[in-house]
């Protein structure tokens, strides 16, 4: 036998909750406390909340084209909760359900949504990167700013989220590769929905998982039940911990699915079919996440009713700030554009009125 | 090739030097007084640089600073990026300039957008240092001169340094600018003058043009290497040659008082005349100087072709010949 196996790798998998909600780790399971299991349903229901009212609000007219994190609830709030305030997050547009996490306030997201880049003017001591809109071309700035970390010596890591279209371009390997090479403390978070709008995750790729590839720069890529909401917390916890102690990065592939369109400029019905759509109903976050609750005693539908309402009042609230701001003005990006004018600038200011 | 040396008075002690040893000063100058200066490119560190502009940087600041990559420029840019966003101030080098079109898209999305995309919130403070330009008988894609490009999108600067003395004091002004720089380096010029520098830090202003020599019949405007052809072409006429350095946002008042004095203009250029800088000054001198103007602006620039190997150099950058021809064209009009 002329060739030798010089290398076999292991993707690990991870998942807590089973499909219908019960534990299927019952050790991991119980180490959750019930205060945590109410926060983590809270954010849960808050996600669910403010997406479902930007798709109503979208319907109306009152923003612009929306895309729906619906079905990614639990892969965004289980990752976002188990951040810390230091750490650094780059996300995609898809993210919505993570700002909020992270702390950005409800009326930026709207505002931003509406078509007003004031709402990326991110509040001081949030360090959360505006939304990125070429697809991958933000994952190499979370190996960066974790490079920087490293080399200031502060305990904090960078945290990039895409999708599994993200994973074909090069930006996502020249990203992974100089994080392997730097150990910088970085988390690569994979949202794979199984669709880039009409590609399927099999004809993205021909690998088996995306999580294998972290292998190929060093460091290890795992799978983890995106729609369970303890283990992308546990993962992203662990992944963390382990950047802030020296051990570089690691990537973690969320299997999830969107439920619903691309953008509200999409229309799925055209490439998947409907019985793909039932059986992903199935696994669906919040059910599932209610199930466990249920079993661990700590649910009724008064006590999510009473939730439910309050996480309304306050979206409903950054509503209406967002829709009373006054509109921005074409001067604010021009005055933004170098941090002092252009000779050209003023004048186009001066002589178009823009200043006034 | 004429030596240009700076008339600013100069009192501390001054060495004589290439543009590539007053490179390696700057960079030294910064390394030094800002611990969060950072130093990332291919073959930076234990190379010195492919033109060994960062010669001897590594051992005197270690790995962590003077950053050996992975041969990646869309990954160099976009991990400078995230540094400079994080609060870090990366100079960054891109061994040639026809490499960074694989990272055209971080320069164009990110690099140049985040100002504006967070309205302040995070910036850039980052330098991309390249060579550009003929001269130095490279392989296809080494010698591009796509300064234009670059002028184009909102948020960056481009300067062109010209002579050893500029090029550090310009560099020093490029790391201190709190938004990016394109900082592109002639390459013919690396080793082809050198000129008197004090060693002490100083700064050349950003968006300042230099007039290198004073004259009332004809104004002539480059940058670069081909500053050096444009001004030995002048003989024989009383030229004003203007030495541009910034190109984005450039010098206009320098440029109008000299057309104001002369009403004739001729812009040198070693890049493709279409869509090049030339054409934006044209331009500007037409919208703000019409009828000081005797004759038509004229550029002196590369044919509409792509930049060449070694054996078409010289034909393809505009020689003392053909760029004294077009002053000729522009006094007899």
């Amino acid at each position: 036998m002329p060739y030798k196996t010089i290398k076999t790798i292991n993707v690990r998998h991870l998942q807590i909750l089973d499909e219908s909600g019960h534990a299927a780790d019952p050790a991991e399971a119980s180490a959750f406390s019930d205060d945590q299991l109410k926060a983590f349903f809270k954010a849960l229901l808050q996600l669910r909340i403010y997406n479902d009212l930007a798709l109503s609000l979208q319907r109306e007219g009152r923003i612009g084209t929306y895309p729906s994190y619906y079905g990614q609830e639990a892969a965004q709030a289980g990752s976002a909760l188990a951040m810390e305030k230091a750490d650094w997050l780059f996300p995609t547009f898809r993210e919505t359900g993570v700002y909020l996490l992270m702390g950005l306030p409800a009326t930026n997201l709207f505002r931003y949504w509406l078509g007003d880049e004031r709402g990326m003017k991110i509040p001081e001591g949030i360090n959360v990167m505006p939304m990125s809109v070429p697809v991958g071309s933000h994952i190499p700035h979370a190996t960066g700013a974790a490079m920087a970390m490293k080399y200031k010596k502060r305990k904090e890591a960078a945290v990039a989220y895409f999708g599994d279209g993200a994973s074909s371009r090069g930006d996502f390997h020249e990203a992974l590769n100089m994080a392997g090479v730097y150990k910088a403390p970085a988390v690569f978070i994979c949202m794979n929905n199984q669709w880039a709008i009409s590609l399927p995750r099999s004809a993205q790729c021909a690998g088996d998982t995306i999580a294998q590839r972290a292998f190929s720069y060093g460091f290890e890529g795992l799978q983890v039940d995106g729609n369970d909401m303890l283990a992308v917390y546990k993962a992203t916890k662990d992944a963390l911990d382990k950047a802030k102690s020296g051990g570089g990065p690691t990537l973690i592939e969320c299997i999830t699915y969107r439920l619903g369109n691309h953008t509200t400029a999409d229309d799925a019905k055209r490439y998947r079919s409907e019985a793909e759509l039932a059986k992903w109903m199935g696994r669906e976050p919040l059910k599932r996440f209610r199930a466990y609750m249920k079993d661990r005693g700590i649910w009724n539908e008064d006590y999510e009713k009473e939730v439910s309402a309050g996480i309304r009042a306050d979206i409903d609230k950054a509503i209406k700030e967002a829709e009373a701001t006054a509109p921005p003005e074409l001067k604010e990006i021009i005055l933004n554009t170098n941090a002092e004018q252009t000779a050209r600038q003023v004048r186009e200011l001066e002589e178009n009125g823009w200043l006034k | 090739m004429a030596e240009v040396d700076s008339k600013k008075a100069v009192t501390s002690p001054r060495l004589k030097v290439t543009m590539v040893k007053a490179l390696n000063m700057a960079l030294d100058e910064q390394l030094a007084a800002d611990e969060d200066v950072l130093l990332m490119g291919e073959d930076v560190g234990l190379d010195g640089g492919v033109f060994r502009v960062s010669d001897g940087l590594l051992a005197k600041y270690g790995k962590e600073r003077i950053i050996d990559t992975p041969l990646a420029e869309l990954g160099i840019l976009g991990a400078a990026f995230g540094m400079s966003v994080y609060g870090l101030k990366p100079i960054v080098e891109i061994q040639f300039m026809a490499f960074i079109y694989e990272a055209i898209e971080q320069v164009f999305s990110h690099i140049t957008r985040t100002r504006s995309r967070s309205r302040g919130r995070f910036t850039c403070n980052m330098v991309i240092r390249t060579p550009y330009g003929l001269g130095i008988k490279g392989p296809e894609l080494h010698s591009d001169s796509t300064e234009a490009i670059f002028c184009h999108m909102p948020g960056l600067k481009v300067v062109v340094p010209s002579s050893p003395y500029n090029a550090k004091g310009l560099l020093a002004a490029a790391v201190a600018d709190p938004d990016p720089v394109l900082f592109v380096e002639p390459a013919r010029l690396y080793r082809g003058l050198k000129a008197h520098v004090p060693e002490e830090p100083y700064t050349v202003p950003l968006s300042k043009a230099e007039i290198i020599q004073e004259g009332s019949e004809l104004t002539v405007i480059a940058w670069g290497s081909m500053l050096h052809k444009a001004l030995e072409a002048t003989e024989g006429y009383g030229a004003e040659v203007i030495d541009l350095l910034t190109l984005k946002p450039f010098d206009e008042d320098t440029i109008l008082n000299s057309v104001k004095k002369t009403g004739r203009v001729v812009i040198v250029h070693e890049a493709t005349g279409f869509c090049g800088l030339g054409a934006e000054i044209s331009a500007f001198i037409g919208e703000h100087s019409i009828l000081h103007l005797k004759a038509p602006v004229l550029r002196c620039t590369g044919p509409d072709a792509v930049v060449p190997m070694a054996l078409l150099e010289k034909y393809y950058m505009p020689s003392v010949e053909r760029i004294a021809r077009t002053y000729k064209k522009v006094m007899e009009f």
